[in-house]
């Protein structure tokens, strides 16, 4: 047998559950048999529960396996693995598996398919023709295009990415950045993760073309130290893409010096704030800065800077290469485009989900989701990070789209939704998200840096009985109004939205006696 | 894993000198610092200060203020156990408890034979294959009783 092709991720969430080992079994089997074959190593396709999910090229497209075991490789070579053969294991092709037939795959269009640092890969599956396409117009057509698609931050705080490299192109500056913030901090999101580790040319694309954009000539890429696989991946790509003139000067045969430097975080989940990433690739205590002056106006080292997450700066080139219009055509309202939604926690079917916006949320968890992965009922959902409220199932009808979470006291945020079953304490949550905040907060707003401690202890009361519950229960949310409206950031800002959506909407885990078991949700 | 080369100030003053040309040098030298020593030594603080021009308060500042960074050097493997919500969703503070006992020790804290270092970490982005750990550099899912049981083995073995 000549051209065997097998895939196996390499994306961590994969290596986590035991990748590695499959693709080892793999290649022992394949030379025991004396067959000489590539085992590509792919991002994930985002299908969790069936990771590690192994495919084969075969006549009639790839064919996937999953999930697998190292004690599996035996049996499905002999079943006939090499030739897309019958197996209890077999998926089918992935493209016709409902999970991912469901989608709108822009942004994630080839990850966990090519190889993610092969330039051969990238070019043949469209890459780079965004950026061909900017360096052939002004940056002012670059940035219209943007403003027309109807993008908006990806990164949580949903401000359009267009009108914000606008900002920039206009501000004068003796140099400009561009910034990608790649500390992605949130419980239940995953996928700038993915994303890095899958197809990191599509981020070094969306960088270079907002570099020719706004007329930037350095650009910075801030990962969080939480995910080596991620750095490395980017580190090689970053290589890979200078040595093949993407990066440096003239960049794709145009003019335009661009370069990008890789920088890891410390473990500073306030460093996601925007302002606060700044102060750290400067070399200072990641606090939050007052906003005016704008980043767009006085950011990176004084500079006019562009600072996007991943996710946005990832979905440039699609935006380049096919027009505004045809991202501009996904969507709903003013929430326009699509969304890579990541169903994590307790759930059936865990992964990634990207859709055009409206979509509700029960169809996501209940339908897409497959419900809890214990079995149990769902109870309760965070969506949008730690500092995102909890939806109780009556909230299930909300459809995914900024201003509709917004109209429902939520946030979509980067699109993370975690569940959780009904062993779930909603006190206990709402003091986590009151924890979490005193843990990582950078100290300069009282409000957060106080108020935060001051609420761990009041919903301890509340949790050990202790003196008044209602005027405990008064504290609370008078403590979240001051922390709303007393904060320069989204820490102090947001942490109200789980810990009083969670009073709101499940206020029977605050009463006196608690109506249920407490427990911890256990697999 | 860090390494846990013994401070030699040569040795730090190269590493800072190696970074100090870099826009925004400061996070990249003290990683480099550890990743050498396996902690920011003390002594190396000063040094960072004169070569950046900045106060050693500064540098301290700098410091304490980012979890990662070390002043003791762990012990010979780093266990990161994700305590944030999709890990709680699926009993995530179940396994914290278990590690703490096997380990008799809190978070932030070495086991008392060097061989392990607790240390808790608010998401590693495997929400999707919960919960979670990771065992140096090497990411862990579905992580449950007896797959930490052999982890903390494998760990505790390896002298």
């Amino acid at each position: 047998m000549t051209d065997v092709r097998l895939f196996v991720p390499r994306d961590a969430g994969a290596l986590a559950v035991g990748a590695d080992e499959v693709a080892a079994a793999l290649r022992a089997g394949l030379a025991k048999r004396g067959i000489a074959g590539e085992i590509v190593r792919t991002g994930s396709r985002g299908l969790y529960w069936l990771e590690p999910m192994v495919e084969v090229a075969t006549a009639a497209g790839r064919i996937a396996y999953g999930p697998t075991t190292p004690a599996d490789v035996e049996a499905l070579l002999d079943a006939g693995l090499l030739s897309g053969a019958a197996h209890p294991l077999r998926l089918g092709r992935p493209e016709d598996m409902p999970f991912l037939k469901r989608q709108t795959r822009l942004t994630f269009a080839r990850c966990g398919i090519i190889d993610p640092l092969s330039l051969a890969d990238y070019g043949a599956s469209g890459g780079w023709r965004g950026l061909e396409r900017a360096v052939a117009m002004t940056g002012l057509d670059v940035v219209e295009t943007v403003v027309r698609s109807g993008l908006r931050g990806r990164g949580g705080a949903g401000f359009p990415t267009g009108v914000k490299w606008r900002t920039a192109l206009q501000a004068p500056g003796a140099r400009k950045f561009i910034v990608c913030n790649a500390d992605e901090g949130d419980s239940g999101t995953f996928a700038d993760r993915m994303l890095m580790e899958g197809d990191p040319f599509v981020l070094i694309e969306g960088m270079a073309i907002a570099a020719i954009a706004v007329g930037a000539s350095k650009g910075f890429v801030y990962i969080r130290s939480e995910y080596p696989h991620a750095i490395e991946t980017m580190r090689q790509a970053i290589d890979v893409a200078r040595r093949a003139g993407y990066l440096g000067a003239g960049i794709a045969g145009s003019p335009h010096a661009f370069d990008l430097e890789l920088r890891v975080g410390a473990g500073a989940y306030v460093c996601g704030e925007e302002t606060a990433l700044l102060d750290s690739i400067e070399g200072r205590r990641g606090q939050v800065r007052a906003k005016p002056p704008l980043p767009a106006h006085h950011g990176l080292f004084g500079q006019p800077t562009v600072i996007n997450n991943v996710l946005s700066l990832a979905a440039v080139p699609f935006i380049l290469a096919e027009g505004a219009a045809a991202y501009a055509d996904f969507g709903v309202g003013k929430s326009r485009g699509t969304m890579p939604i990541q169903l994590a926690g307790n759930v059936r079917h865990g992964g990634l989900f990207e859709t055009a916006f409206g979509v509700t949320l029960g169809e996501l968890v209940d339908d897409i989701g497959g419900g809890t992965a214990s079995g149990r009922p769902v109870r309760a959902v965070q969506v949008g990070g730690p500092l995102g409220a909890y939806f109780p199932r009556a909230l299930f009808d909300t459809p995914f789209d900024y201003e509709a979470f917004a109209a429902r006291d939520g946030l979509v945020g980067h699109g993370g939704i975690v569940v959780f079953d009904d062993t779930v304490d909603m006190a206990r949550q709402a003091r986590f998200a009151m924890e979490f905040c005193a843990v990582e907060s950078c100290g300069k707003c009282t409000p957060c840096r106080i108020g935060s401690t001051r609420g761990t202890e009041v919903i301890d009361r509340i949790i050990r009985g202790e003196g008044d519950r209602a005027a405990h229960l008064a504290l609370i949310a008078d403590l979240c109004e001051t922390l709303k409206f007393g904060s320069l950031c989204a820490l102090g800002g947001f942490t109200p939205y789980p810990v009083m959506s969670a009073i709101r909407h499940f206020p029977e885990d605050f009463a006196a006696v608690p109506a249920r078991a407490v427990g911890a949700g256990t697999p | 894993m860090s390494g846990r080369e013994a401070f030699q100030p040569q040795r730090a003053a190269e590493i800072i000198a190696a970074g100090a040309h870099r826009e925004g040098p400061l996070l990249p030298i003290l990683h480099a610092l550890q990743e050498a020593f396996g902690r920011v030594p003390e002594a190396a603080i000063p040094m960072v200060a004169e070569a950046l021009n900045l106060s050693r308060a500064e540098v301290h500042g700098v410091v304490s203020f980012y979890h990662d960074f070390r002043r003791e050097p762990a012990g010979r493997h780093v266990l990161k156990l994700c305590r944030a919500e999709a890990c709680q969703s699926r009993g995530g503070e179940a396994r914290a408890a278990e590690a703490q006992i096997a380990l008799g020790v809190g978070w932030g804290a070495t086991s008392a034979d060097g061989a392990v270092t607790l240390q808790p970490v608010y998401c590693l982005g495997l929400c999707a294959v919960a919960p979670a750990a990771m065992i140096d550099d090497q990411p862990v899912g579905r992580l449950d009783r007896s797959r930490l049981a052999s982890l903390l083995d494998a760990a505790r073995g390896d002298a």
